[in-house]
Formats: structure tokens, C-alpha cells, sequence
């Protein structure tokens, strides 16, 4: 039985209405709700695969903002130096971009845990932004680089004269549409033997290894998952912010991605994009509302920690609890 | 010859103030087991609180009175208060709790000082120049260097030299040596930790804040400067061994200089490299020259 077949009734009878939802949305909401929402399906694919690496492997990366910079600056690249302005490309070379630099950065950091890990994965993710940052006749320095409106599906599908009506329509329904792929691979990852041994490493790193686990090459790829999870991110988020800046690749950025993912529940599958999309709007009416929109999100943190540290998802599932099966998160 | 002194001494006064800073963040894990996100932070709060009472106390005046070096310090109390006042509230909740709740903490206690510190004092830089010319300037050999450059340096030795008789000399440094080493045992002998984490974060907090208000009448107080002095806080603890006053020292010394040398022969990679020194250090000897795992 494939790990989908498994997926609990449950599960599927309270996403069926929120994906009708979503599908319907543009037409119902203004323009401007759809695009932010869109903001919140990339940062919820990024907390997604950040989570694998949190939530199932047990290892707290403050160093993810390198691969969703090194999917956008991909995208960037692209557009620059090959003058292509495909999604499919641009998707492409973000994979290739992140996965790559993943794979070198996971090779160097999985070695260690907790705070080495940590730390490690900050300083190699600045080294990333003060390349971007400094080498400015490649990247833009801190003025960025623009990336214009893609062309989705091969070309099929164009912008057209309205940018923003192209955004809130044609590009929302592709952001849908990698968003539940995205979602359905991970639940496949998740729910694979692959995803049971993460846990083992998580759970009992000294057991998962007598029992036969190469902890280190589990979790290498797990970082390589990750981090393309996270450049696919990037890759979405480019061509509906219109610039790309050193600002995703600091590490500031990366604590937006820790914060979202706790937020949501870092314990459970949908909790990160709970937590992405409610952290989205959060930061979005801050920002609108006061110049100290630092010190409410600050304060949410401190709160969340203190007080609701399953998160949203882990808190609601702790108050309705579920009939005791065999299921895991 | 003389540009060479002068690089170095401009080495030696970064290196200074990085050691005041990464030294807190050391003595805090070192003691504590807690990486502090915030710590960038309370060094930016000494240097606001130091320009703005020097700057209250001078009143428009250009000429600065000797007297007003001697209010430098109230940076790097406030910065302690600061410190003695975060600890018992928001971090003695979580050392029961997993690492990553204390890191979340003190990055949501990072947010919250950046915008307290804008609240407070506006988005405008505070500048306390006047302290910084009234020592006037040395010539060495054809260049001129200004005195209170050494001034800060100076403070670093003796900053590092106090520090080390205070943890080495002392009673205090006694308990404090032996909660860094075992917590439980010191526990069960007699020792109060929960005071002797109190006292460790303030006294932290406080080289933190002297690190910031010995620097601002040179370059000023703005507000990021907490965050960027973050990172390159963690580039020194890592070099040097996290937990490790000695090593403090010495990665700051290194920072220093290869800084130095970045800025002057190959400026575009200065940043870089550093994170990149801390990286190789980290595979090489994940503990530091000088640290314990």
C-alpha cells in the first residue's frame, strides 16, 4: 500500500474543502489577497522542506536562507546571462542551483549536531550572502538583480499587458499547483522508509545506528532534500517579488524560516504551512500597520516559546485530541 | 613601516572590541550552555546609552571635558542591568527545554531590542565625536593615528587581564569555573546556580555593553550594528572555542588581523573570508583552537 493510499481519511476530508478554497480564491478575493497568499504558499514549500530537516530529522539549519537565495539567484542568473524567461527554467535551475549547493554545504555541516550544526550552517550561508553582497558587478550587489514577468508551461501561457492581473491569476494557479506536488512528495518522503529512519536518527541516534542506519548518509540527503525544497521556493518567489536582493540570503532570513516553521508546529506535517502562511500575513499587517513591526514579531516569538511551544497545528491537535491509531505526524 | 604599525593598530582595535563581545558570548555559553542571539544587541545598547548620557552631559558643547571620559561606563552598566533583568524572566523558563526554544527566545529577544532601542532613540545615528577628537592624534613616523583608538585598545588588555584575575583569582570565579564544568555537582555542593547564572549573564552583559561604549565616540551608534556585530561575535567564539575566555582572546586577535589584511589587499572578500576562516576551523577542530566540545 502506497504511503498515499495510507494517507488517513481524516487528512483528505478536511483538505479536499481548503484546496477547493484555495482553487476558487482568485475569484473571489481582490487582486492584492490573492498575490500575498501566493507569498505564502512559496514560504510554506520552503517551510516544508525546512521542516524535514527539523521536525523529522532532529537538526536546526539557521543557514536555509542560502538555498532559497540560491534558487532566486539562479532564477536571476538565468535571466541575465541565458535571457531565457521560462518557469520550467527558471524551476530548473533553481533544483539544480540549491540541490547543488546543499549537497556541499550538508556534505561539511552533517557531521555535527545542535549548536555546531547551527552555527555552522549561519556562517556558511553569510559567507553566500557577503559573496552576494560584495561581488556586485555579477549579483547587483545590494541593489539586486530584476527578473521579468516569466512565461509559464513551456511558453503556453504569457503575461500578457497586466503584470498584476498575470500574477493573481494564471501565476497563482501554477504557485497551487508546485505547492500540492510539493506537499504530496513530501508526504510520500515522509511517510517512506527514508522518513521512518529520519525519525529513528531523531528519536535515538545511538539506536537508529545499531540497528543498522548510516546516520551521517541519511542525513546528508535529507539536507539535499531540504535545501531543494527550499531553492524551489526561492525559484517561485522571484518572479512575484520582480527583484532579487542579498536580504533572502542573510540570516535573518533564515530565522524568519525557524520562526514560521515553529509557529506553525515544527512536531507535525501541516504545522509549517500553517505557520508560513499565518507568519506572511502577520509580518504583512505589522509591517503596514507600525514602523516596530520587528518588535511584534519579536514578541510572538517570545511568546510562542514561552507558552505554545507545539505551535499552532500542535497546540489545536493537542486540544481535540485524535482516537489512538497508529499514525504517525 | 609606519602604515604596517598603523594597520596593526587598527587590527588591535578591532580585535579589542570583538574580544569585549565575543568574550560575554563565551562566558555566557561556557557557563550557561546558551548561545545568545540577543547578545549582538546589548552591545548595541551600551553604545546608544553611552552616546546618549555623553551627549545629554555635554549639552552642545563641541569641547569635551576629560571628566566625561569617566561616564563611558554607564553603557556597559545599563547593558548589565539589561542583562540581569532578561535572565531570571525570559531565559530561566527553558533550561529544562530543548536547544532550539532557547535560540527561538533570544532571536525573538533580538527583534524585540532592535525596535526598542529604534523606539527609544529614533532611526537616526547618535554620534558622540566630540569624545573621540578631544584626545587629539599621534604621529608615527608620517602617518597620524588619533589617541583614542589606543585609548580602546588599551581598555581591551585591561578588560581581558581583569577579566582573567576574576575568573582565575577569585572566589566568585571559583564557582563560576565550576558550574561551567558541572553543573549538577556544583549544584549538589552547595552552590546556588541560579544565582551564579544571574551573575554570569549580567557580568556577559556588561563586557557586551563596554565593548559598545568604548567603540561609539568612534563610529558612532546605528541601529543594525547589534546584528552585524552578532555574526562576527560567533566567527570569533567559533575560532577561538566556544566557552573559552583565552580562546575569545586569541580568535579575536585573528579576526583582527586577517580583517585588517582583507580590507587593505582584497577588499571584496573581507566579509567572506572571515565566515569562511570560521567554517574551516569549524571542520578542521568543530571546538575551537582553544574550546571544549
Amino acid at each position: 500500500m502506497t504511503a498515499l493510499a495510507a494517507a488517513p481519511r481524516r487528512v483528505l476530508a478536511w483538505s479536499a474543502p481548503v484546496l477547493l478554497a484555495l482553487i476558487v480564491l482568485p475569484f473571489v478575493v481582490p487582486p492584492y489577497q490573492t498575490v500575498l497568499l501566493s507569498y505564502g504558499l512559496v514560504f510554506a514549500i520552503a517551510a516544508l522542506g525546512f521542516n524535514l530537516l527539523l521536525g523529522y530529522t532532529g537538526l536546526l539549519s539557521f543557514g536555509h536562507s542560502a538555498y532559497f537565495g540560491a534558487g532566486a539567484y539562479a532564477v536571476a542568473f538565468i535571466v541575465k546571462y541565458a535571457r531565457f524567461d521560462s518557469m520550467e527554467a527558471f524551476l530548473l535551475g533553481g533544483i539544480v542551483a540549491s540541490g547543488a549547493i546543499a549537497a556541499l554545504f550538508g556534505f561539511v555541516c552533517v557531521r555535527y549536531t545542535k549548536i555546531f550544526f547551527g552555527i555552522l550552517t549561519l556562517a556558511l550561508s553569510q559567507v553566500l550572502w557577503s559573496l552576494a553582497f560584495k561581488f556586485f558587478w555579477v549579483t547587483g550587489g545590494s541593489d539586486g538583480l530584476r527578473v521579468p514577468t516569466p512565461t509559464l508551461l513551456g511558453g503556453f501561457v504569457r503575461a500578457g499587458n497586466d503584470k498584476f492581473e498575470f500574477l493573481s491569476h494564471r501565476y497563482y494557479y501554477y504557485v497551487l499547483g508546485v505547492f500540492v506536488l510539493c506537499v504530496a512528495i513530501m508526504w510520500v518522503i515522509v511517510h517512506s522508509p527514508f522518513g521512518k529512519a529520519l525519525q529513528a536518527i531523531r528519536d535515538n541516534e545511538t539506536r537508529a545506528e545499531f540497528v543498522g542506519v548510516q546516520v551521517w548518509h541519511y542525513r546528508w540527503v535529507a539536507f539535499v532534500i531540504s535545501g531543494i525544497f527550499t531553492g524551489v521556493a526561492g525559484a517561485l518567489w522571484v518572479p512575484l517579488n520582480g527583484l532579487t536582493t542579498p536580504d533572502i540570503l542573510h540570516w535573518t532570513f533564515s530565522g524568519k524560516m525557524v520562526f514560521f516553521t515553529v509557529l506553525g508546529g515544527f512536531q507535525t506535517f501541516f504545522g509549517p504551512i500553517v505557520g508560513a502562511i499565518i507568519f506572511n500575513y502577520l509580518e504583512t499587517y505589522a509591517v503596514g500597520h507600525t514602523v516596530y513591526w520587528q518588535m511584534v514579531l519579536g514578541v510572538v516569538l517570545v511568546v510562542l516559546v514561552l507558552a505554545l511551544p507545539a505551535g499552532i497545528v500542535g497546540t489545536l491537535r493537542w486540544l481535540a485530541p485524535r482516537p489512538a491509531r497508529a499514525e504517525t505526524a | 613601516m609606519d602604515t604596517l604599525i598603523v594597520h596593526l593598530l587598527n587590527a588591535l582595535l578591532y580585535a579589542s572590541v570583538m574580544f569585549l563581545i565575543a568574550g560575554g558570548l563565551s562566558l555566557i555559553y561556557g557557563v550557561m550552555r546558551i548561545v545568545n542571539l540577543a547578545h549582538g544587541n546589548l552591545y548595541a545598547f551600551g553604545a546608544y546609552v553611552t552616546a546618549w548620557a555623553v551627549g545629554r552631559a555635554l549639552g552642545g558643547a563641541i569641547e569635551a571635558s576629560l571628566w566625561l571620559y569617566a561616564l563611558l561606563p554607564v553603557g556597559a552598566l545599563a547593558a548589565a542591568a539589561l542583562g540581569a533583568l532578561l535572565e531570571p524572566t525570559l531565559l530561566r523558563p527553558l533550561y529544562r527545554r530543548a536547544e532550539e526554544y532557547q535560540l527561538l527566545i533570544t532571536f525573538g529577544l533580538l527583534l524585540i531590542l532592535e525596535d526598542l532601542m529604534r523606539l527609544v532613540w529614533g532611526p537616526y545615528p547618535l554620534q558622540v565625536s566630540a569624545l573621540y577628537e578631544a584626545l587629539g592624534s599621534l604621529t608615527i613616523g608620517e602617518s597620524i593615528y588619533p589617541t583614542y583608538n589606543l585609548l580602546v585598545i588599551v581598555v581591551g588588555g585591561l578588560a581581558a587581564a581583569g577579566l582573567w584575575a576574576f575568573v582565575y583569582r577569585t572566589q566568585f570565579g571559583v564557582v563560576l569555573r565550576a558550574t561551567s564544568q558541572n553543573m549538577r555537582m556544583a549544584s549538589a555542593l552547595g552552590v546556588n546556580v541560579n544565582r551564579v547564572y544571574v551573575q554570569a549573564f549580567t557580568l556577559g552583559c556588561f563586557m557586551a555593553g563596554l565593548g559598545g561604549a568604548v567603540i561609539v565616540p568612534q563610529q558612532g551608534a546605528v541601529l543594525g550594528m547589534g546584528v552585524d556585530a552578532l555574526i562576527l561575535a560567533f566567527v570569533v567564539v567559533v575560532i577561538g572555542g566556544l566557552g573559552s575566555l583565552e580562546g575569545a582572546l586569541i580568535g579575536a586577535l585573528m579576526v583582527g588581523i586577517v580583517r585588517e589584511a582583507g580590507i587593505t589587499f582584497f577588499p571584496e572578500i573581507e566579509l567572506a573570508v572571515l565566515y569562511l576562516m570560521a567554517a574551516v576551523v569549524l571542520l578542521v577542530r568543530p571546538a575551537g583552537i582553544l574550546g571544549r566540545a
